[in-house]
């Protein structure tokens, strides 16, 4: 997914008299293949209420037990986050009535959560970076899902009720929008890098709350600060940030306060709209989860999830623009999706000649070619049967003038439709360009001789026939004379006569 | 009262089968005692069957043919398991708790449910939707709560042992209350696994028997790390069987609350407590006077905690999955059903809890309790340091009056003074029968150990109630 940034200025954004203060807290859906507290697969896509025990169901006396992998996966995400891991945490209950809640409370931690005071950097264009702090990260389970909008009455599918999910809560050092996307960005890069969740806004596997306020630029005080809901896409919370900022800036200049209050982004109206105000806010009663007991994570542990963190997608960006000479924007491209770097990277290493040219060349054929049908048909890298062998064949094959760009373009499709090599279909096709000097000089003269009346309009000043010559004599080829070595001969020739 | 260990000495004159049908018939005379909601008679007397092809066999299991009652908040698959509450009238749990499957296992024969205050709140077995537990000797009395149906069931001979939860003294109370052996083990020793809970952290399943050589046979077939409940001790099954048939150790200590911290009981209690004294020195004790700290602190600390965990533990009955539902609005299903399914006193434990939990009170109740619950733990840490039990009533008065303090909440709560404290430091607490009141009510006398130290204690309260028998 390649959804670029919405340029949507705000006031704060070009107005210097008021900053926005912003932090984010950010829900990820974990992919461990049993929920948080019981056996049962997490997988919440399959039949309503299969994927269900009396534990997810909050029958009585059913006990939580703790799997062990919700550590293991919040232990990947606080490190590669630079957070401090803590040796002793405790669950808490958050509790509140809703019906798709079967125990009346969450199981989530609250004080001394697991991972704390960390940090992750953004870029903010040109290569300049910026850090936001991160305040905490710790775990929850997820609830049901109530199915309002059918004529019968509500239903509810508890498949999703005790998924594992992290929380991470940033400090309030995010000062735009656009840099809540960068940073919203750089955690589903994160997340996905570590293999830890989809990072699918649409559908909900990473959600995103926003807690809003703003101030006199310069001031060290916080403004009061809004919770805005709903932002179920990255644009989303770029608009609902945006609009966010500028209803408050407006409003303290119009002489009004900013009132405490959760607010919902109606992405129809495209503006943000009370849901609940401070008195109708949740007491969410949290105390400690007597159920469970704590969680001791040793140095042994952390040591152990330390070593096999993969390479991160900042790290990666800077390896690919060294190593492989990649332009920053190329580089970019490529790890905003972990499957698609990996691609390029096996491509490359495909390559009979390692070299910055032909790295490009390959970098330029995945963005064009490769990423043209993936959007074409909607579908990820993974999906595309296209072995990174024969994308290296064939970036060799016009890089070192063997078929012509157009040639290789066609020659894809046969890749993509039959699964055979390049080489093959250039041999099987006889589709190698002609690059002999004498083969050409013969051809040109013999176009050039048929057509007189043309040759002596071209001298007469009609320049613009040389293109007629060009596809006359790569007609006469099949296509297949290097295009280059063709206006070579042609210069010469037309010029001689 | 009728013992496993007497019917052991009766086989193979008499049969399992004979003694569940003898049990069935005592159930069914004694109707009046409303001690049982569900009976099991079909699976027991097939359970029962099995029992005796063992005996035969000669290969009897560690409970073979044991009679034993669950008290209602106890989850059996395929029975119902009411919790006394209108909320679970007719809640069938899809599988069996922990404990029922040991059970099963060890070759015990379960005879049915019994009749508790609801969702095990209260002291006297007078909050149930099935109406109240009488005490087997006037029924104008209590038998206790909020295990009362199984204190009456083993009293009254309709069982020979049965199991109860305590949370702040539902075991020891009725136990004392009926004149049978009450245990509460410490917590963590006994799985959790399938009782409806009350206060998790203070919940522990305990044991009524005529004697504690049967509630140490039960203990160590139900007791050890159970996989199922996260927070059972890291600890084999108990082994107390053998250790209770010990006698004393030639030197021992019995710490003794000082004077002023009995200053509740009534003459009849302390009548009884004093002549156990003389018992414990006979028997070559050193006696010596012990005082926890903040004693004053035991009930309200309690109350605070053990109301704020339930009231969260209670929040999952709801109306929408199962339990009581009351029709209306996707909105008012949940208010409605509550407000029909629970009781006075489970309603008044809710909002206590709700309350001393709210934002803005958590540090000046529940956090200032969790205080006070740290420093009874280290009160006790340290008499056990120089004493191998604490000696104490199991309650302040024997059975009270049906009526009697059912509307005055407080006074309720503080018969429940001397045995909160072991609920608060999760220590193992046992009440063993020591006398009778002038009126000739059971007087239940109290003795407490460190934590885990179950079979020792349970060793000091076989030697006591055999040297107490009247
Ligand atoms: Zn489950």
């Amino acid at each position: 997914m390649t959804e670029s940034i919405v340029s949507n200025t705000s006031i704060v954004e070009t107005n210097s008299e008021y900053e926005a203060v912003i932090g984010l807290e950010v829900h990820a859906q974990l992919l461990t293949e049993s929920k948080a507290f019981c056996g049962c697969s997490s997988d919440f896509g399959a039949l309503p209420n299969t994927n269900v025990c009396p534990v997810c169901l909050g029958h009585p006396g059913s006990l939580p037990k703790l799997n062990r992998n919700l550590v293991e996966f919040i232990l990947k995400m606080g490190l590669a986050t630079g957070c401090k891991i803590r040796e002793h945490s405790i669950f808490s209950r958050k509790n509140y009535f809703y019906a798709d809640l079967p125990k009346g409370y969450q199981i989530s931690q609250y004080s001394d959560p697991i991972c704390y005071d960390g940090k992750i950097e953004i870029e903010l264009g040109d290569g300049a970076t910026k850090r936001i702090g991160i305040t905490r990260i710790h775990m929850e389970e997820d609830t049901g899902k109530s199915i309002h909008d059918l004529d019968i009455d509500t239903l509810i599918d508890y498949n999703r009720c005790g998924v594992p999910l992290i929380e991470i809560v940033s400090e309030p050092d995010i000062r735009s929008a656009t840099e809540a996307y960068q940073y919203l960005m750089q955690i589903r890069q994160i997340v996905m890098y570590l293999g830890i969740c989809d990072g699918n806004l649409e559908e909900g596997s990473l959600r995103c709350d926003a807690n809003v306020s703003v101030r006199k630029r310069g001031s060290t005080k916080f403004g009061v600060k809004t919770e805005v809901k709903n932002l179920n896409s990255f644009r989303n919370v770029e608009k609902a940030i945006g609009y966010e900022t500028d209803r408050q800036i407006a409003l303290i200049k119009s002489g009004g306060f900013v009132t405490q209050e959760t607010r919902m982004w109606d992405a129809s109206s495209q503006q943000t709209k009370l849901m609940r105000s401070k008195e109708q806010a949740h007491d969410y009663r949290y105390f400690p989860e007597p159920d469970l007991a704590g969680v001791y994570v040793n140095a042994e542990w952390v040591e152990r999830v330390k070593s096999v963190l993969p390479e991160l997608p900042m790290e990666r960006k800077q390896r690919f623009m060294n190593f492989y000479g990649l332009p920053r924007y190329d580089a970019g491209i490529f790890v905003e999706d972990k499957s698609l770097s990996d691609f390029f990277e096996r491509c490359a290493g495909e390559l009979e000649t390692k070299s910055a040219d032909r790295f490009k060349a390959v970098s330029n054929w995945i963005m064009t070619e490769v990423m043209r049908i993936l959007s074409d048909r909607k579908i990820g890298i993974n999906e595309l049967a296209v072995l990174p062998k024969h994308i290296a064949e064939l970036v060799e094959l016009f890089v070192g003038e063997v078929v012509s760009s157009k040639i290789a373009k066609e020659i894809f499709s046969d890749v993509l439709a039959n699964g055979k090599s390049p080489k093959v279909i250039v041999s099987e096709k006889n589709l190698a360009q002609i690059s002999d000097v004498a083969q050409i000089e013969k051809a040109v003269s013999e176009i050039l001789a048929a057509n007189g009346d043309n040759v002596e309009k071209y001298k007469a000043g009609k320049t613009n026939l040389f293109g007629f010559f060009v596809s006359q004599t790569l007609k006469a080829t099949g296509g297949r004379a290097n295009p280059r070595i063709v206006t070579e001969e042609l210069q010469r020739q037309l010029n001689a006569v | 009262m009728k013992s496993y260990e007497e019917f052991l000495r009766s086989i193979p004159q008499k049969s399992c089968i004979d003694e569940t049908h003898d049990f069935l018939g005592e159930i069914s005379r004694k109707q009046e005692l409303n001690a049982f909601i569900t009976l099991n008679e079909e699976n027991a007397v097939c359970a029962a069957a099995e029992s005796d092809v063992r005996f035969a066999d000669g290969r009897p299991r560690s409970l073979e043919g044991m009679i034993v009652a669950l008290k209602d908040n106890i989850a059996t698959a395929g029975i119902r398991t009411t919790c006394a509450s209108k909320m679970l009238e007719n809640y069938v749990p899809v599988s069996n708790a922990s404990v029922a499957d040991s059970l099963r296992e060890s070759g015990a024969v379960v005879i049915g449910k019994t009749n508790m205050d609801e969702f095990a709140m209260g002291s006297s077995n007078e909050n149930s939707v099935f109406g109240a537990v009488a005490h087997p000797l006037n029924a104008d009395y209590v038998p206790g709560g909020s295990s009362g149906g199984s204190a009456v069931a083993v009293a009254a001979g309709m069982a020979h042992a049965a199991l109860g939860t305590d949370t702040g003294g539902s075991v020891r109370q009725p136990a004392a209350f009926c004149g049978v052996v009450g245990f509460k083990p410490s917590y963590g020793r006994i799985s959790r696994s399938g009782v409806v809970a009350f206060a998790s952290s203070f919940d522990q399943i305990g044991i009524f028997a005529p004697d504690v050589y049967s509630t140490a046979r039960i203990f160590d077939a139900v007791s050890g790390r159970d996989r199922r409940d996260s927070t059972t001790a890291d600890l084999p099954p108990a082994q107390s069987f053998d250790t209770v048939r010990r006698p004393l150790p030639e030197h021992f200590t019995v710490a003794t609350l000082p004077d002023d911290q009995l200053e509740g009981c009534d003459e009849d209690v302390m009548c009884v407590y004093r002549r156990s004294l003389e018992i414990w020195l006979s028997a070559g004790a050193k006696i010596m006077t012990a005082t926890i700290p903040h004693s004053e602190a035991w009930i309200p600390a309690y109350y605070v905690l053990a109301t704020a965990e339930a009231s969260s533990n209670l929040a999952r009955f709801d109306g929408i999955r199962y339990g009581c539902r009351v029709a209306g609005d996707y909105d008012d299903i949940t208010v409605a059903s509550r407000s029909q399914g629970f009781g006075a006193e489970v309603k008044r434990r809710i909002m206590l809890g709700t309350y001393v939990l709210s934002s803005g009170y958590y540090d000046s109740y529940f956090g200032k309790a969790q205080r006070a619950r740290r420093l009874i733990y280290d009160g006790y840490a340290s008499i056990f340091e120089k004493a191998d039990i604490l000696f104490l009533p199991t309650t302040p008065t024997p059975a009270f009056r049906r009526g009697e303090k059912i509307n005055d909440p407080v006074a309720m709560y503080l018969s429940d003074y001397f045995t909160v404290s072991a609920n608060l430091a999760g220590i193992p607490a046992v009440s063993v029968p020591a006398g009778e009141s002038a009126g000739g009510m059971p007087v239940g006398m109290q003795l407490q150990a460190r934590r885990y130290d179950d079979e020792r204690l349970l060793q000091f309260a076989r030697c006591f109630q055999e040297s107490a028998k009247i």
